[in-house]
C-alpha cells in the first residue's frame, strides 16, 4: 500500500508535465464562456505567439488575473492554429512564460464564418479583447493593443 | 457622488476611444475612392490614374512583416501574374509606421520587393493616409477596384482567400472569384470577408 502511494507520487509530476498547458476549443465552447451566467467579469483577450502587440500586452491581463480580490476571469484565447495546425508552440510558449491565466486555443477554420460571432465590431486584426459582464449580458469589445489605463477603463464601463 | 463622476469620465474615454477606432467616413462598397500619389520601390510615385489600361485594380494593404502577409506572399504573386495581364493588376500597398515595426521601413520594402521578386508596384504610404481613407484594419487587406469611367469604385473588401495556413485548403478563393465575376461582368457575389490577421501599426499618437 505504501509502495503504491510512493509510486503515485513520484508519478505524480510526470502526469501533470503529460498535461497540456492550454486547452483547444471549439467556436461553441468560446460562445458557452461568453454567454454563461456568473458573478464575474469575463475578459477575454484574442492573441497569438506570433504577434508582437499581442506578447507585448499579455502581462497586463496575467495581472489582471492574479488580483485576487477582484471578481475579473481572463482567458487568453490564442489564434495560432489559424496559420499553424500544430499547436506545441503555444504550449511551449505558454510553459517558458509561466502563464496563470487560463489560455484557451481556438481550432476553428473559415474564419469569415465565425469572426462575427464573436463581435460583428471584430475585423479578425490581432490583438483584440472582449469583455463580458456575465451578469448583466453588457460586453465591449476594443481591437489593438491595450494599456493599463485603457483596460481598466474598459472593465469600468460595463461594471 | 465622486465615483459616479469617475464613472461617467471613464465612459467618456471609453466612448472616445471607440469612436476613434471605427472611423465611419472611410470607405464602403461601391464608393469612388479618391486618387492617391504614393512612393513606389523603385524610387518613382505612382497614382491610380497612372493606371489608364486597367480594367481594375487589386490594392492590397500589406507589409513585410506580418506572419499572413508572409503565408500569402506568394498567393499574392500569383494573383498579379493571373490577373494584370487580364487588366486587373495588383497594387500593394505598406502603411506601417516604420518607428513602430522598424522592419516595414522604405529601404526594408525594396529589399522584401526585390527578394521576393515582386512584378508589382509595392507603395509606401508613409503619412497612413490612404489606409486610413480605405478604413483598411489589418494586413494582407485587399480592396478591389472596378473602372468606372475614369474613376475607381470599390467592389470587395476583405480577404483573399478563406485558409491562410494552407492554400490547397482554401475552398473560398474570395478575390480570384471578385475579380473573375468583374471580368464576365456579373455581380461579385461576396463582396464582404474577415480574416485573422495583424493590425496596422499605426503611428503612436
Amino acid at each position: 500500500m505504501k509502495k503504491l502511494f510512493l509510486t503515485a507520487i513520484l508519478l505524480l509530476p510526470l502526469m501533470v508535465a503529460a498535461q497540456p498547458p492550454a486547452k483547444i476549443i471549439k467556436l461553441k465552447d468560446l460562445q458557452n464562456l461568453m454567454t454563461s451566467k456568473s458573478d464575474s467579469i469575463q475578459v477575454i483577450n484574442f492573441w497569438a505567439t506570433w504577434c508582437g502587440p499581442c506578447v507585448k500586452e499579455l502581462p497586463l491581463f496575467e495581472k489582471l488575473n492574479n488580483n485576487g480580490t477582484s471578481n475579473v476571469k481572463v482567458s487568453l484565447v490564442s489564434l495560432d492554429l489559424d496559420l499553424d495546425p500544430n499547436p506545441e508552440k503555444v504550449y511551449k510558449f505558454v510553459t517558458r512564460k509561466n502563464l496563470k491565466s487560463e489560455v484557451l486555443i481556438l481550432d476553428e477554420q473559415d474564419p469569415n464564418s465565425w469572426i462575427d460571432k464573436i463581435d460583428p465590431r471584430w475585423s479578425g486584426a490581432l490583438p483584440a479583447t472582449l469583455i463580458v459582464n456575465t451578469k448583466t449580458g453588457k460586453r465591449t469589445f476594443f481591437e489593438g493593443e491595450v494599456d493599463e489605463e485603457k483596460l481598466n477603463n474598459l472593465i469600468t464601463a460595463i461594471q | 457622488m465622486i465615483m459616479k463622476f469617475l464613472k461617467s469620465i471613464a465612459l467618456m474615454f471609453f466612448v472616445g476611444t471607440m469612436m476613434s477606432a471605427t472611423t465611419a467616413d472611410n470607405y464602403g462598397l461601391g464608393d469612388t475612392v479618391a486618387d492617391f500619389k504614393l512612393k513606389n520601390v523603385d524610387g518613382k510615385s505612382l497614382s491610380l490614374s497612372d493606371f489608364k489600361d486597367a480594367k481594375g485594380i487589386i490594392l492590397i494593404f500589406d507589409c513585410n512583416t506580418c506572419p499572413f502577409s508572409k503565408a500569402y506572399n506568394e498567393r499574392i504573386i500569383a494573383l498579379d501574374k493571373t490577373f494584370s495581364g487580364k487588366g486587373f493588376p495588383v497594387v500593394a500597398i505598406n502603411s506601417n509606421d516604420p518607428v513602430v515595426s522598424p522592419g516595414d521601413s522604405y529601404d526594408e520594402m525594396v529589399k522584401h520587393a526585390k527578394s521576393k521578386g515582386y512584378t508589382f508596384p509595392y507603395l509606401f504610404d508613409e503619412t497612413q493616409s490612404v489606409a486610413k481613407a480605405f478604413g483598411a484594419t489589418n494586413t494582407p487587406h485587399v480592396f478591389v477596384l472596378n473602372r468606372d469611367g475614369d474613376k475607381f469604385n470599390v467592389a470587395y473588401i476583405g480577404a483573399i482567400d478563406n485558409n491562410a495556413r494552407d492554400e490547397a485548403g482554401a475552398d473560398k478563393k474570395y478575390v480570384e472569384d471578385a475579380v473573375n465575376a468583374l471580368l464576365e461582368g456579373k455581380d461579385v457575389s461576396t463582396t464582404k470577408t474577415k480574416a485573422i490577421g495583424c493590425t496596422i501599426k499605426w503611428k503612436n499618437a
